[in-house]
Order: C-alpha cells, then structure tokens, then sequence
C-alpha cells in the first residue's frame, strides 16, 4: 500500500483512489446504480480497519474498564486509555489529561457550556459567528437563559468568511469571556484563521473554543499552534464511529472546571454527605464510556495517520479546485461560499430547482449529497436561502464522481426548465 | 439519467406554472403549514360556506417542486367538498404514498404514490392537506 501512496499520481485528486478498497461500503449499489457517496461531511464511511477493530474487541477482549480486577477488563482498560494518547498526539495536545471522551461535539460544547460556562457572571459576554452549526449556538443561548450572560455574533462576509473587522470591534469592550467559533464551517466549507482568532481572543482577555468537528477531517490540528483553550471534535465524520467524540481543554482550565455529569467514574469519593471528584479528564466522564466506539475511533485516528494529513489535503484541495470548476460550468448553479480559505464542503443553489429535488432526483442516479438548512438555520437567513443542496468529499472521493455529479445536475436542471 | 416517475410532467408543471396560486380576496379562513426540517411554507387561502363546505382555495408555496405541486392538485381536488370528504381524500393519499398503491378514486393525486420509495420526501406532498385539515378542524371548533 506504502509503494502505491508514494508512486502514485498527485495531480487532479487521484492519489488517494486506493483507499477506496478499504471501505466496504463503497461497493453498496443504490437503486442500481453505483453509491457516489458526496455527504462525508454529514458522517463519514467507516474503513474495515475501524469496523474490524471494534468487531474485534467485542469477539476477544472486551469488559468494563477502570473497575475489573481481572484479565479481559485490564486489557480493554489499557486499550481505551492508549486512544487518549492518540487523540492527545492527533491534536498536539499538551499532555493525555487534556482529552476529555464526549459522545460527540455537540455533547463536547454543552460540556463547556454547562461546566465552564457556570464559572461566568451576568454580563460577560460569549461571541459566536453566524456561521456556527446549531450544535455551537444553541448550548450558548442556553447559557444565557440560565446566567443571564450575553451572547454576541460575528458577521461572515459576502463571500462568506468571517468578519475580522466585525470581530474586533465585538472584542473591543473587555466584556467577552469566551470566543466559540468553527474552524471550518460544514455549509460554506470557509476554513477560518484560528490563530488569528485566538490572538485577538487573548489580547481582549477572552478564551476560545474551536468547532473542529470538520477542519480535523482535513488538516492536521495542533491545539497548542493553535494557542485555542478549547478544542472539540466528533468521531463519526473522521472515518470512525458514532457515540464518540473529544473535548480538548488546557489542563489548568478543566482543573478549574466543576464536573457535567455525575455519577460512576468520575468520582474520587463518595458518602451521603458529600462526594469529591476523580482528576481530570475523569472528573468530565461519568458513567460507563463508549467503549468500543473510542477504541474504534483510535482505529480512525491510526488509519488517517497512516495516509497522513499531508496527503488527505492535497487530495482534498485538487478535489475542491475540480469540483469549483465543473460545477461552476453547470448552468443556472451557483456556489455558496467563495471564501479564499476553503475545504471540500460545496453548498450550491441551481436556479428555481429546490435544493430537496435535486437531492432527490441525484439519489435516484445513486448520488447521495445533503439537501436542506445543514443545521445552520441563521446562516441560511442571512444568505437569503432557505436551504441548499451540498456535496462533500472525503478522503475516497474521486474526480469521476463529481464530473458524474455535475454532469447529472446539468441533466436535472435541463429536466426543470 | 434515471427520471423518477414521481417527477411526472404533471408534478413539473404544477409547480412551475400553478393554476390556484395567490390569495383569495373572497377567503373566509387562512392557515400556514411549515415543515421545520426544510423550511417550506405553505399558506391557504380559503372561501368555505356556513356547511363547512370548501369553495375555493388559493395557496402561496415556498417550497419543492412535490410540496408545490401538491398544494396545487389540492386546491383543485377540494373544490366544492365538506370536511368529512377533505379527510378521505386525505386518508387516501396518506396510504398511497405509504404502500405505493393508490386507491380507486384518488385520481391525478396517485401521481405521488411513488413517494413510498422517498420516504425523507412524504412531508413534503402532505404539508399542504395537514394544513387545510388544520384549518377545518378549527373552523369547527370556533
Ligand atoms: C461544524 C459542525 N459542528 C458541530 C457538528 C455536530 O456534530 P455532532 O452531531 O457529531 O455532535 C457538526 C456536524 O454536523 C458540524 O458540521
């Protein structure tokens, strides 16, 4: 496999066709025809290496963790733990006890709100943009609601980057105490400038969170480069699994944090009295963990760092370079989103053809793309859409599937005028 | 390209070019219908006499091509029933797109029978009667 990644071509986004094999679902066909699968960025397919190593710890070694003294539950204790060392070297984090096991980001960022978030007084202030996916603004208007904090947003620009300009002057008054903010937003595919965003976080005295749950899919993270204080990712949309996602946070900061949960796990002590907390990160995960799904995800993380972020990006950039130009040549289409710092998320309108039909009419040729408001409600208002159609690429996507995409679009659209 | 016979000609054009859009200076009762998940939007305008017996209807849909051709095949299907009708006809359309069969008497509406095999997409053809039943089932209530 080594010969084939090193000899093989770079150009147009087919270096990576061999991976392809690796994934068993690709081989699916729908309504007869052959799965082009373009919703990656919704969730990802799984390798064989991820759904073997799961299936495996369920057939030889698998136990509860943390709490056996024997055997079975000492090794899948050990093979859990070693997906934290992972995570934790996957992301440049500083040290193991930074990486905090979520079910997913959605559930990473209520953490925060919920735990760090009642550290906050009334009146500090949390700043989001418009293009935050649901999962990154509704924990925060429920923060508001419970601690009567304010909760401020960034402007995108037209061409749907974030509004550096706007974003100082929101920082301008001392009063933010958190920046939460997507490091690559799954509509509009704009990658933003997070250490940019960090350095203007912590000269105005705020911290920062970033929504990785895309960017991480594509570009190598490193949280301390970064100088972010928060970090989260979701599992399923990097090759592994659902039911598992991370929070990373600077030691210091989930030291200072009380726990979300509680119940088993994350305790040091208990009586009727009073109980007190297990260190971090355990203090943050109560209750029997997925673990399976972690051990999965570490499959993940080794099969993503066995192509390497070197190689998944340029695929990804010649893909998106492709796709811009072909589906640009689609008549009536227009892409949503021409940010200069993009990934291989493409959301486009064409003409009166609602985004639903044309999702419905793609599916029909065996092309799977998401249709709708992508979980991002108030950036589609502030677009003036009320939805669009959205094609994504991962890592097993080829040039011939989106010459096949905008090739059926053109037909789709020729069917409706 | 593999068409889809839910997209018949009759679907296209009604929803390029309906024929009971717009709103109705003579209504006596009006409704929205939303579909949260997609944003489309329904709203009916509708002349209904004192026997609850529909009249006329006007829609303005913001919607997909199976949402607006269905508030428009609607409008003219309603014409001139009662309630209890409305709520057969209803019925039958609801297992049409269920099973793929259309039972006898639904004419042109069994053109969304092939719905069955688009599940995600059966809100999308029911919007629209959700919300005139919606509306009837108030005018009674009042
Ligand atoms: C930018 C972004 N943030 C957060 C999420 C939420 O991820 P999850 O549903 O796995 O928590 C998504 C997934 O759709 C996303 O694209």
């Amino acid at each position: 496999m080594m010969d084939q990644m090193v000899t093989g071509k770079t150009d147009a986004g087919n270096s990576l066709r061999h991976v392809r094999a690796d994934f068993p679902i690709l081989s699916q066909k729908v309504h007869g025809k052959d799965l082009v699968f373009l919703d990656s960025a919704a969730s990802a397919q799984k390798p064989r290496q991820v759904i073997d190593s799961m299936a495996d710890t369920m057939r030889t070694q698998y136990a509860n963790i943390h709490r056996g003294l024997y055997w079975m539950s000492e090794r899948t204790t050990e093979a859990y733990e070693a997906v934290r060392d992972q995570v934790a070297a996957f992301l440049g984090a500083g040290a193991r006890e930074e990486i905090v096991f979520t079910r997913n980001s959605t559930e990473a960022i209520n953490l925060v709100a919920h735990s760090y978030g009642s550290l906050l007084r009334p009146g500090q202030v949390v700043l989001v943009s418009e293009m935050e996916h649901h999962a990154n603004l509704v924990p925060w208007q429920m923060l508001r609601e419970r601690m009567g904090i304010e909760l401020r947003v960034t402007p995108v620009t037209d061409d749907g980057a974030l509004d550096m300009d706007a974003l100082g002057r929101n920082l301008s008054d001392g009063r933010v105490a958190l920046v939460a903010i997507t490091h690559m937003s799954n509509v509009l595919g704009t990658i933003t400038d997070a250490r940019a965003i960090s350095d203007m976080a912590h000269a105005a005295g705020a911290k920062v969170l970033f929504d990785g749950s895309q960017l991480a899919v594509h570009r190598r993270v490193n949280v301390r480069e970064l100088d972010a204080d928060f970090y989260v990712v979701t599992g399923h949309k990097l090759y592994g699994p659902t039911g598992i996602g991370v929070l990373w946070a600077r030691r210091e900061i989930l030291e200072e944090m009380p726990p979300f949960l509680g119940g088993g796990d994350m305790i040091a002590s208990v009586s009727f009295e009073r109980s007190t907390w297990a260190h971090v990160p355990h203090k943050f995960e109560a209750g029997t963990p997925a673990i399976i799904e972690t051990i999965g995800l570490g499959a993940a993380l080794s099969y993503i760092e066995s192509i390497g972020f070197d190689r998944i990006g340029a695929h990804e950039d010649a893909l998106t370079a492709h796709a811009l130009k072909v589906l640009g040549q689609v008549s009536g289409l227009k892409v949503v989103g021409t940010a200069p710092q993009r990934g291989g998320v493409i959301s486009f309108t064409m003409a009166d053809v609602h985004p639903h039909d044309i999702a419905t009419l793609l599916d029909r040729n065996g092309i799977a793309v998401r249709a709708g408001h992508h979980c991002a409600e108030p950036l589609m208002r502030r677009l003036g859409l009320s939805a669009t159609a959205r094609a994504s690429f991962g890592i097993y996507t080829t040039p011939e599937e989106i010459d096949m995409l905008a090739a059926t679009l053109e037909q789709i659209r020729g069917f409706f005028v | 390209m593999a068409q889809d016979d839910l997209y018949r000609t009759v679907v296209l054009e009604r929803a390029k070019t309906p024929r009971h859009a717009g709103k109705l200076d003579i209504a006596s009762l009006h409704a929205q219908g939303v579909n949260p998940l997609c944003g489309d939007r329904v709203n009916l305008h509708a002349q209904v006499d004192t026997h609850g017996r529909i009249g006329q209807v006007r829609h303005e849909t913001r919607g997909c091509a199976i949402c607006a051709a269905s508030a428009d095949l609607m409008a003219e299907r309603v014409m001139g029933q009662d309630t209890a009708q409305v709520k057969r006809i209803h019925a039958a359309l609801a297992t049409a797109v269920e099973t793929g069969e259309a039972p006898d008497g639904l004419g042109e509406l069994s053109v969304f029978a092939p719905l069955h095999r688009h599940r995600s997409r059966i809100r999308c053809a029911m919007l629209p009667w959700s919300a005139l039943i919606d509306m009837l089932n108030d005018d009674k209530d009042r």
